[in-house]
């Protein structure tokens, strides 16, 4: 073998190992982060965190009870309005988006994915919250909804898209109208898939805070009223990570171990519900 | 189906419990945060029909947010202008609610004392004109200690504040130059110095920083156990800031203010011969008049409660408490609250 | 999602069939109702900012862009230091983020033993997962601190003579910004290069390795070139990523209304000081201003997204790129 050849051969493996270490090094980072949460979060994690709402400042004890509810909430209410236009805009796109429109709603959705999440918060408060004439839950909802309609329908598209022709085939042959093919075959096999896709938005705005600064804004009380201002674990951990004291601090880990494993089970389920089939990537 | 299920739990969490409570929101003022949270959930837990809400978002949030009406009542540290209060036809109350102070804290190496500022000193090194540690006006501020030959560090706030508000309208009174050249303001335009963002960095530039001096709100520096400066008063005397001497500012500014004040008053350097000179009330605003009587006379009954009860947690949070003798003149105030022209809360003996 | 398929799917049915689907409208009519509700609300979002934003426009004009000053009290206001705030945070992150998500992006692809690639990549995608404000915890509790102790004081002392690493460490810095902000744009860099890198034809490996090329010179060769405009386009939507982060930026970059070029000093982004003096702006100047800002945020962000679109477009055809990342 040439010096040549031998040399190659070195900067093959040295750059193998280069990119081996720089993957390492990327995946670094969340292993730091999830031990500090469970490092700093974890001891103080108790019945009372998850019953209780916060203690009045500068006295310990208390909870998070008002932040979870309203997290679950404000949530629930943004997947009500934004899971029915995400899938629907979805199945336009597989089903009738092969022409110009087409191209321009995927354009716009992948365009709106990245629009910044601040700038969907003051478009909220400009849209609800200044004509009603008060902060509310239901402005940060629609906050939340509008950031996941773009990412529901690329998702839910794809999905339906891998649908077998041979499916569709079969339903056309069989004097199926189309509008029932589609929703009783199609939609119905990629249901999971849609699920998935939908998991995956809802644990990405759970963790959101931006767009609910100026529009559900907070509160110190449990309420479930969608009309009145309602706390978020997220809204919680930013009050509580910049506020002056240790107790507070020690409740942001808390608050944030508690957020992150809420994701993290989104997470894990919407790869459960497609484990077989699109699982393989 | 399982989206289905989904959507009616969801639906049932979402419909709002059919509450007899009175839902009272508010924001503003981040200074006086802590305390306002402190008693809102106390009298909360206290009070099962009520129900207060008050986030921080900082001053000028507090005062627009209570002229939109998007609140029911804000926080603020900085009274509202002339102009502001017209634009709202005048329906406003600034009720002050516990005191706060501002202080100068310095980093000299070697010094072990306090130091003590006469007010053209502070005024002086703001402008850049001292520039030294060992000036002899320094020197003949501080008899028979020994100061460093070291570079006087300017630090300042970075950002928008209420305790940069007090800090420069105080300045803006003991020294004409400062009053021409910079004046007063939530923000200014710093003739020197570097800035640090909230009394966090502010104090951690002062403590880094050798020669360094700054200035932080009196809760934060007792908290934090930093070096604070004595500032010499209207009377001549050198004041050590405590929670007393701020509660002294207030009372010594009582003389100028009389008792149909409608407490928009600054109350730096005041007279008294106790008083702290560098001292502020922060205020909770309230409409005159509210649609709804109920939601009006809740709001009073726990605005009065905090001037009351709510005292006794002040310094242990770090905030002067008001001086008692001011608590006749608030509670006219608050009787002028009204709904549908009608006064909602005739007193506390009437409570 | 790579497959090629974008024509409509299903044949037209029999005439006869025809007739009796009177559903077939109704459905798609909905559906493409549902659908046009995405570039409507596009339209209405610009259209409220564009309104709003118009008082500040008219009075400042392009100097907003270029001024320094930001003075609510005297109602003057300037955009430059956070437009430049945005830009060298979002700058650092890439300097950082770009080679840990190529290298991500092939070692998973091209290196990594088979079983491995799919638990690293869901590792990777999970950072995509750690909401923002979770990021701004850690920034301030560890990193930050971490930063103070062990990172910048070797920097100042190799690095210190440079205009880069001067003055006093705050803690609360472009630096911090810019690696917190390079950690959450790693898993979106990684999961569209990987996927863009995927989509480059095996022949143009198989080619290169046929003619004797080591399995790195395979990759630099042939398949990195070919990918490469999608790997811009995946690096500009990292870059989009960053220019419109919120929380954690806010949470650790200093908020300071200035111009220096040392990362170790505070900054300030546009996202950033939306967060903050959004609802703190008293004067209807003031508002405006902030919604001027957020015009140009949201401008730019669209701008750097299309453009990562198209690019990525190129290589991996409608593909919803990114939208695996978690």
């Amino acid at each position: 073998m040439t010096v040549r050849a031998l040399r190659r051969r070195a900067v093959s493996a040295l750059m193998t190992g280069l990119v081996a270490g720089l993957c390492l090094l990327a995946v670094l980072p969340l292993l730091f982060i999830l031990g500090d949460l469970v490092a700093k979060g974890a001891s103080s994690i108790d019945w009372h965190f998850f019953t209780r709402s916060p203690a009045p400042a500068g006295e310990s004890g208390g909870g998070v009870a008002n932040a979870i509810a309203g997290t679950g909430v404000i949530v629930g209410l943004a997947g009500l309005i934004g899971l029915p236009v995400g899938i629907g805009a979805g199945i336009f796109l597989a089903e009738y988006g092969a022409g110009r429109l087409g191209f321009f709603v995927r354009f716009v959705a992948d365009v709106m994915n990245g629009t910044p999440s601040i700038v969907v918060g003051i478009f909220a408060w400009t849209f609800i919250v200044k004509p009603v004439g008060h902060f509310s839950a239901l402005a940060g909802a629609v906050a939340l909804a509008v950031l996941m309609v773009p990412m529901i329908a690329r998702t839910s598209e794809e999905m339906v898209r891998l649908v077998p022709h041979s499916l569709r085939e079969a339903a056309l042959a069989l004097g199926y109208p189309r509008w029932r093919t589609s929703l009783r075959v199609v939609v119905r096999s990629a249901l999971s898939g849609i699920v998935t896709g939908s998991l995956v938005a809802i644990a990405r705005v759970a963790g959101e805070t931006a767009p609910l600064l100026f529009t559900a804004l907070g509160n110190l009380n449990f309420t479930t009223d969608v009309s009145q201002p309602m706390q978020t674990l997220s809204l919680q951990i930013y009050v509580y990570a910049t506020g002056p004291f240790d107790e507070w601090h020690r409740l942001a880990w808390a608050a944030a171990l508690v957020l992150m494993g809420l994701v993290l089970v989104l997470a894990l389920f919407a790869r459960w519900v497609t484990r077989e089939r699109y699982g393989a990537r | 189906m399982n989206i289905l299920r989904l959507t009616a739990l969801t639906a049932l969490a979402v419909t709002p419990l059919p509450g007899q409570q009175v839902q009272l929101n508010g924001a503003g003022a981040t200074f006086p945060n802590i305390i306002y949270q402190n008693w809102i959930i106390t009298y909360n837990q206290k009070f099962d029909n009520v129900e207060l809400n008050y986030q921080s978002i900082g001053s000028g949030g507090g005062i627009r947010q209570f002229s939109d009406k998007t609140v029911d009542f804000g926080g603020s540290d900085a009274p509202m202008t002339d102009s502001a209060i017209v634009a709202i036809q005048g329906n406003v109350l600034h009720i002050p609610t516990v005191l706060g102070a501002v202080v100068p804290t310095y980093n000299l190496p070697g010094f072990t004392g306090t130091f003590r500022f006469t007010p053209a000193i502070l005024a002086d090194i703001f402008l850049g004109k001292l520039t030294k540690w060992n000036d002899p006006r320094l020197a003949a501020a501080n008899p028979g200690v020994t100061l460093p030959n070291t570079d006087i560090l300017v630090v300042h706030r970075s950002d928008g504040s209420g305790t940069t508000y007090v800090w420069v309208d105080y300045l803006t009174k003991v020294s004409p130059e400062w009053a021409q050249k910079v004046g007063r303001g939530t923000s200014v335009n710093w003739p020197v110095g570097l800035g640090g963002r909230g009394n966090e960095g502010v104090a951690a530039t002062v403590r880094q920083t050798p020669g360094a001096i700054g200035y932080v709100e009196l809760g934060y520096a007792l908290i934090n156990k930093m070096a604070v400066g004595q500032v010499q008063n209207r009377a001549g005397n050198f004041i050590t800031p405590t929670l007393e001497s701020v509660t002294a500012a207030a009372e010594g500014a009582m003389a100028d203010m009389g008792p149909t004040t409608d407490f928009r008053v600054s109350i730096t350097n005041p007279g008294g011969a106790q008083a702290f000179p560098i001292a502020s009330f922060t205020w909770l605003l309230v409409r005159k008049e509210y649609p709804d009587a109920v939601q009006a006379r809740e709001l009073v009954k726990f605005i009065w409660w905090s001037l009351t009860e709510g005292q006794a947690q002040a310094p242990r949070l770090g905030y002067a408490p008001l001086p008692k003798a001011m608590l006749p003149w608030v509670e006219a105030r608050l009787k002028t609250v009204s709904a549908g022209g009608r006064a909602v809360w005739r007193g506390p003996a009437a409570q | 999602m790579t497959s090629a398929t974008t024509e409509s799917v299903a044949p037209p049915a029999p005439a006869s069939l025809r007739r009796r689907n009177r559903g077939d409208p109704l459905y798609r009519g909905v559906v493409t109702a549902l659908a046009l509700a995405l570039p409507l609300l596009l339209l209405v979002l610009v259209a409220e900012l564009a309104v709003n934003a118009r008082p500040a426009m008219r009075r400042f004009g392009w100097g907003f862009l270029t001024s320094s000053t930001w003075d609510p009290v005297a109602e003057v206001y300037g955009a430059a230091p956070m437009i430049f705030g945005t830009l060298v945070s979002s700058l650092l992150a890439l300097v950082i983020a770009v080679p840990l998500a190529l290298g991500v992006a092939i070692f998973l692809t091209e290196f990594a033993p088979r079983w491995t690639r799919k638990p690293v990549a869901f590792l990777v995608e999970l950072l995509a997962a750690v909401p923002s404000v979770v990021y701004g915890l850690w920034g301030i509790f560890v990193l930050i601190p971490f930063l103070r102790t062990y990172a910048v004081p070797p920097l100042k002392a190799a690095l210190g003579w440079t205009p880069l690493f001067q003055g006093v460490f705050y803690g609360n810095s472009m630096l911090a910004g810019g690696i917190i902000l390079a950690i959450m744009i790693v898993p979106y860099i990684a999961a569209v290069s990987r996927e863009v890198i995927l989509a480059v034809p095996a022949s143009q490996r198989e080619a290169a390795l046929g003619l004797g090329a080591t399995r790195w010179e395979a990759v630099w060769s042939a398949v990195l070139p070919y990918g490469r405009p999608g790997i811009i386009g995946a690096v500009m939507l990292g870059l989009g990523r960053a220019l419109g982060e919120t929380m954690a930026v806010t949470m650790v970059i200093g908020n300071r209304h200035d111009i220096g070029l040392s990362v170790l000093q505070p900054g300030y982004t546009m996202a950033a000081a939306i967060a903050n003096e959004f609802s703190e702006a008293t004067t209807d100047l003031y508002l405006s201003a902030l919604f001027e800002v957020g015009l140009i945020l949201f401008v730019i962000t669209v701008a750097v997204n299309a453009l990562a679109r198209l690019l990525v477009w190129r290589v991996a055809r409608g593909a919803a790129i990114g939208s695996k990342a978690l």
